[in-house]
């Protein structure tokens, strides 16, 4: 038998730097490897300099131009900026603006002012007392109402009602979403059937199917006088869309918590509402946070169905605006502009969640 | 089964803090507990052992009524375990559990850990849950690692920050489900060590376990379960020493050959 002595940690060998290394790693590491990695430069050479001469190179900056001095070679800078304010506040009164700019820069301010009291006991209070006050206010701002004007909602439009309505359906559908998955993982059987009932008849509908129930079909069932609000009726079939569609991300969360935790929560004599809040939840939550903002990412795209009954989200605005005897064939520009605003929303949504998951990541520090 | 009279057990007459009386549990068909009747003395420390599938961790999981049974009752420290949810949990406010895979929150730190259950379960303010928690943590030698997540912990100190956990709450009775089982051989005693210190100090102790060193060394009473039944109990030393059933021989056999 022999002994062997401990031996030295020694640092890893240095023979390239670090650039030629990653190159060899990630985009050379096989002959196939290389072989796409070239088909991919080549689609980019394709595909990359004629969008960027037509939206930066060959464009046209000039912001006083008209539609004829504009030209035809690239994109129109002028058209997207006669037609800022409706791309952003719809047909919503010009003398009246200052209280969807004050709406989003509430919000704005809170969000802030929140990020500064992190640490903050009082915190929690915060963040609820914002979530009940704020709709409030947004809602008397925007529509009116205490000496303010009314403006009823079919003035709405654009950026405005997109992000009104996908942020009422985030909002509206969470709670609800986490009840009904919960639901569904319930031992009473008649909760769980009708839960089951409900997710089920909402996934197998597209969202156009309800939002045409709610603006067409509900209306035939009320008496001529009760008349309600269309973006009213909209919201509400675009939340139950969505409740549905997080109830079932949340259940994944949910099933992937061990039954150890339940056991161990249990035997601490933790009642069920204690157990489901400070045990469950939390972990599936934490969980499912990707999934979650993949669906209110989906639910943000989808407000522009809203068009189809009749709503001005902001891609119906381009055709709106395009459509206007002075800036005939546009809709390129108004497509791209908006795609671009969209995605830099979207993408933000995206990162925050990254953000999150770190944050509450616990499991490999 | 010889049935031992407390006086030879060493018992008193009184006092019994867990009462198990014809319990019968069924998975489906298959009949998991037959007939158990089983007595725990305040201050007594149990060990069940035998072999995988014998119903000794359901039988201690009924005690604290994680597992439903069907026939029989089970009486701890005068509450009847029924469906009735207020009692349910007026027992495992008495009673705590340390789990094989430690089933520590591994979403909160290691102190929100202990004082979850002190918090809400029996109202104690967070600094009293707080300053019991962190002389728990040190008695069980992780003191340093309070604020630190389950997941940074090895399972050694995972199991005894479960154990700190149980014990925050001032239980009466401790059950122990196969504590050791799932723990890398080394950290094994750190573990043992912790409940053996437990056991001195009177706290009902029942344990599900395979370590049999334990069992002699702290045991008031050994149980060999097989097949949904008690086949044996016994002092640990008539126990170890004069085993009577065939089937615990043998059990003993294959398990201390090792």
């Amino acid at each position: 038998m022999a002994i062997y002595p401990l031996k030295e940690t020694k640092q890893p060998p240095k023979s390239q730097t670090k650039a030629v290394l990653w190159l060899k790693d990630n985009l050379f590491s096989s002959i196939s490897n290389a072989a796409l990695t070239f088909i991919a430069l080549y689609v980019i050479y394709l595909l990359l300099p004629p969008i960027l001469n037509w939206i930066i190179f060959d464009a046209n900056f000039d912001l006083t131009a008209d539609n004829q001095s504009c030209g035809r070679d690239g994109m129109c800078w002028a058209f997207i900026n006669a037609n800022l304010k409706m791309f952003i506040y719809g047909f919503y009164p010009q003398e009246e603006l200052w209280r969807v700019n004050t709406m989003f820069g509430l919000i704005a301010a809170l969000i802030v002012f929140g990020s500064l009291i992190k640490k903050s006991q009082y915190r929690v209070h915060y963040i609820i007392g914002s979530f009940l006050i704020y709709p409030v206010v947004a809602f008397v701002l925007l529509y009116g109402g205490l000496g303010l004007e009314i403006v009823e909602t079919d003035k709405w439009g654009g950026l405005t009602l997109t992000v009104v309505v996908a942020t009422i359906g985030i909002v509206a559908s969470f709670p609800l979403g986490i009840l009904l998955a919960l639901g569904r993982q319930s031992e009473m059987r008649v909760v769980k059937f009708i839960s089951v009932i409900y997710i089920e008849f909402v996934r197998g509908v597209p969202l156009i199917t309800i939002l045409f129930m709610a603006s067409v079909v509900l209306p035939l069932f009320f008496s001529a006088g009760m008349d309600f609000d269309k973006l009213l009726r909209a919201v509400i079939g675009i939340t139950l869309f969505q409740t549905a569609y997080i109830a079932e991300v949340i259940r994944g969360g949910l099933q992937a918590i061990p039954k150890g935790q339940y056991e161990a929560a249990d035997a601490a004599g933790l009642s069920f509402v204690q157990k489901t809040m400070l045990v469950i939840l939390p972990q599936a939550l934490k969980i499912s946070i990707p999934n979650i903002v993949g669906s209110f990412i989906a639910l943000f795209k989808d407000t522009t169905l809203l068009l189809i009954i009749g709503l001005f989200d902001m891609l119906a605005i381009v055709g709106a605006a395009s459509s206007n005897s002075n800036w005939l064939g546009r809709e390129t520009e108004g497509y791209v502009f908006v795609a671009m605003i969209i995605w830099v929303i979207l993408y933000s949504m995206s990162r925050y969640s990254k953000r999150l998951e770190v944050r509450f990541s616990t499991e490999h520090k | 089964m010889s049935e031992l009279t407390n006086k030879e057990m060493g018992r008193k007459d009184c006092c019994d803090i867990i009462e198990v009386k014809a319990l019968n549990k069924w998975y489906g068909d298959f009949h998991a507990l037959k007939e158990i009747n089983l007595k725990v003395q305040e201050g007594e420390i149990i060990v069940i052992c035998g072999p995988s599938g014998s119903g000794k961790s359901t039988l201690i999981r009924c005690v604290n009524f994680l597992e439903k049974f069907q026939e029989g009752s089970i009486t701890v420290d005068g509450t009847e375990l029924t469906d009735d949810v207020k009692k349910i949990r007026q027992v495992r406010s008495e009673v705590s559990m340390v789990f094989q895979h430690f089933n520590l929150f591994p979403h909160l730190s290691i102190i929100n850990n202990l004082t979850l259950a002190p918090i809400w379960v029996h109202n104690e303010t967070k600094k009293q849950a707080r300053e019991k928690a962190l002389k728990l943590l040190d008695r069980v030698g992780i003191k340093d690692q309070a604020e630190k997540y389950p997941n940074q912990l090895s399972g050694g100190q995972q199991q005894r920050v479960a154990i700190a956990r149980a014990l925050c709450t001032s239980p009466k009775i401790m059950l122990f489900d196969e504590p050791t089982s799932a723990l890398d051989p080394e950290m094994i005693a750190e573990v043992l060590d912790v409940m053996i210190e437990l056991a001195k100090e009177g706290i009902t102790m029942v344990c599900v376990t395979h370590e049999m060193g334990f069992a002699k060394k702290v045991a008031d009473r050994v149980i060999f379960m097989d097949e949904g039944q008690i086949i044996e109990q016994n002092t640990p030393g008539k126990f170890f020493g004069n085993p009577e059933s065939a089937r615990l021989q043998l059990f003993l056999d294959q398990i201390l050959s090792q």
